[in-house]
């Protein structure tokens, strides 16, 4: 099955309650997919021209303190600031997107890099969802938009790796119920023209086809559209960017999806259960979204 | 409501099959309130008494499924499979519902004030269904027999595979499934209309203005030596 959901906060005052009203979502979700739990948090914390790198330690006890001092030689003079979050952590530092990710990795390959951008940081683990979120302390989080996912594994391997959200540009962010049947190929044809993948998983090749698609100039309904037309097989795409994010359904659409929209929020998940304890949600606008049909919302 | 003391039945305290078990034992003529309903999913199921139940907010899968006699009130919004398989008694949904609204329905009726999504109707055996907005695709697929009413406009494929069960759309039909056509209205579809537009309370439908669909019955039986590919 997997589950799927997101909320982005139209009230800026509910932007210090975002961890906390995501954590029940994934928690309610935990009974659709209960092998591995990931989050996206979307929050501008860092000083203008900062990026954020979301990194996930190979071990508990790892020595961040030597992995920052090594960045910090190998990227020259660059400060470099680290946000310890359980066994793993976020860099913050001026090196941006060109380089960072690569300049990351090297300094240590066991170190894995799970999303970057201006806004975004990524937390996701093996385990249940309040296991996850307690790890990593997701409930304390602030911020405007999250997209979240608990996994049922078909496709791939159960592991810390093969977790949602795939967050392989900067600030984006997929999650996925389903399964692509021809992600081989598209695979193949991404690896053709130069593009890595992290892991085996399906949905990590959707993640890079979108990647691609908006690194060519797209915005993200187009590269959306572009998806329906290259993948074959059954999804609930939730992508996030770093102002927006969006829904599509394939034209079978047996993977469910409903929306609710208040003043103050718009909130998907998988199952209506999952958004029922968001504040004034008796009141929202409720709906199932269409298949092949775009939905996106600005932040 | 002539006297009856309403039972009320919280989710927030009591499971949903503790809700069920308590619903089940009260007998004809009783009303309940289901208050907290958060999205649960069995809500109110298999029940045989005629009963009055109100659903005071959204709920989740299969609400009403295989019941026979009670009349179900949801103020809210429904998840997928509401009415799956009814037998008797009423279903009102006062805003939108999930996919497969009414699934293989043998009788009673459901109707839907808002949009249904995909797949509403699909395999309806005898029951009514009536939708006040849109419907998604895929809409009464093999349904087999009974009424679906649409208010609003159709997506793809309405009524693909359809066997005896008849689709009235007050809007645009986007297109219809295999096997299904558009047939003239007569005067005995036109009363059929009036009567479930009555009962589901819709005025926004016109008898004279809806489309009728029905099916070609060009799949009802297969012919072994037709287009012989394989």
């Amino acid at each position: 099955m997997c589950g799927i959901t997101g909320l982005q906060l139209r009230n800026p005052s509910l932007y210090p309650q975002l961890g906390q009203l995501t954590v029940p979502m994934l928690d309610v979700l935990a009974s659709r997919g209960p092998d591995s739990t990931g989050v996206a948090v979307y929050r501008h914390d860092a000083p203008p021209g900062q990026h954020k790198y979301s990194l996930c330690a190979p071990s508990a006890g790892y020595d961040w303190a030597g992995y920052v001092s090594a960045l910090e030689g190998a990227a020259g003079v660059v400060p470099v600031e680290f946000r310890a979050r359980g066994r793993d952590g976020v860099i913050v530092t001026s090196i941006g997107p060109d380089r960072g990710p690569e300049l990351l990795t090297a300094i240590d390959p066991s170190v894995r890099l799970f999303g970057y951008g201006t806004a975004i940081e990524v937390y996701k683990d093996v385990g249940p969802a309040a296991e996850v979120c307690a790890r990593y302390d997701v409930g304390s989080m602030g911020g405007y938009q999250a997209v979240g996912h608990t996994r049922m594994a078909t496709e791939s391997a159960v592991t810390t790796e093969h977790s949602h959200p795939f967050a392989v540009s900067s600030d984006l962010a997929l999650v996925h119920n389903g399964s692509f049947s021809n992600y081989a190929s598209v695979r193949r044809q991404l690896a053709d023209r130069g593009v890595r993948f992290d892991t085996d998983n399906d949905s990590e090749v959707a993640a890079r086809y979108i990647a691609m698609q908006m690194a060519g100039g797209a915005d993200l309904a187009e590269a959306l559209l572009l998806v329906m037309k290259t993948f074959d097989g059954f999804y609930t795409l939730l992508v996030a960017a770093e102002r927006s994010i969006a829904i599509v359904r394939d034209s079978f659409a047996c993977k469910p999806m409903v929306v609710a929209e208040t003043d103050d929020y718009v909130a998907v998940g998988s199952e209506y259960v999952a958004l029922a304890g968001l504040p004034g949600v008796e009141k929202a606008r409720v709906f199932e979204p269409m298949p092949e049909e775009i939905y996106t919302w600005e932040a | 409501m002539g006297g009856v003391a309403t039972v009320e039945l919280s989710c927030a305290e009591l499971s949903v099959r503790e809700v069920n078990a308590a619903l089940r034992a009260l007998p004809d003529g009783s009303v309940a309130r289901v208050i907290a309903p958060r999205g649960l999913h069995n809500l109110a199921v298999g029940l045989t008494a005629r009963i009055d139940i109100t659903i005071a907010g959204n709920a989740g899968y299969y609400l009403a499924g295989l019941c026979d006699g009670p009349d179900v009130d949801v103020e809210g919004f429904v998840g997928w499979s509401v009415g799956e398989n009814l037998m008797s008694g009423t279903v009102r949904v006062r805003g939108n519902a999930s996919e497969c609204a009414g699934a293989s329905a043998r009788g009673g009726l459901i109707v839907i004030e808002g949009d249904a999504s995909s797949r509403a109707g699909i395999s309806l055996k005898g029951g009514m269904i009536a939708i006040g907005g849109d419907v998604g695709h895929m809409s009464g697929f093999m349904a087999q027999a009974g009424t679906i009413l649409i208010g609003g406009d159709a997506a793809d494929s309405l009524g693909d595979s359809l066997y005896e069960a008849v689709i009235y759309v007050g809007g645009k039909i986007r297109s219809l499934g295999s096997d299904a056509r558009v047939e003239e209205l007569d005067a005995e579809d036109m009363r059929r209309v009036r009567e479930l537009a009555a009962a589901a309370g819709f005025d926004h439908v016109i008898a004279e203005d809806v489309t009728k669909v029905a099916s070609a019955k060009q799949l009802y039986n297969f012919d072994a030596l037709k287009d012989q590919k394989y």
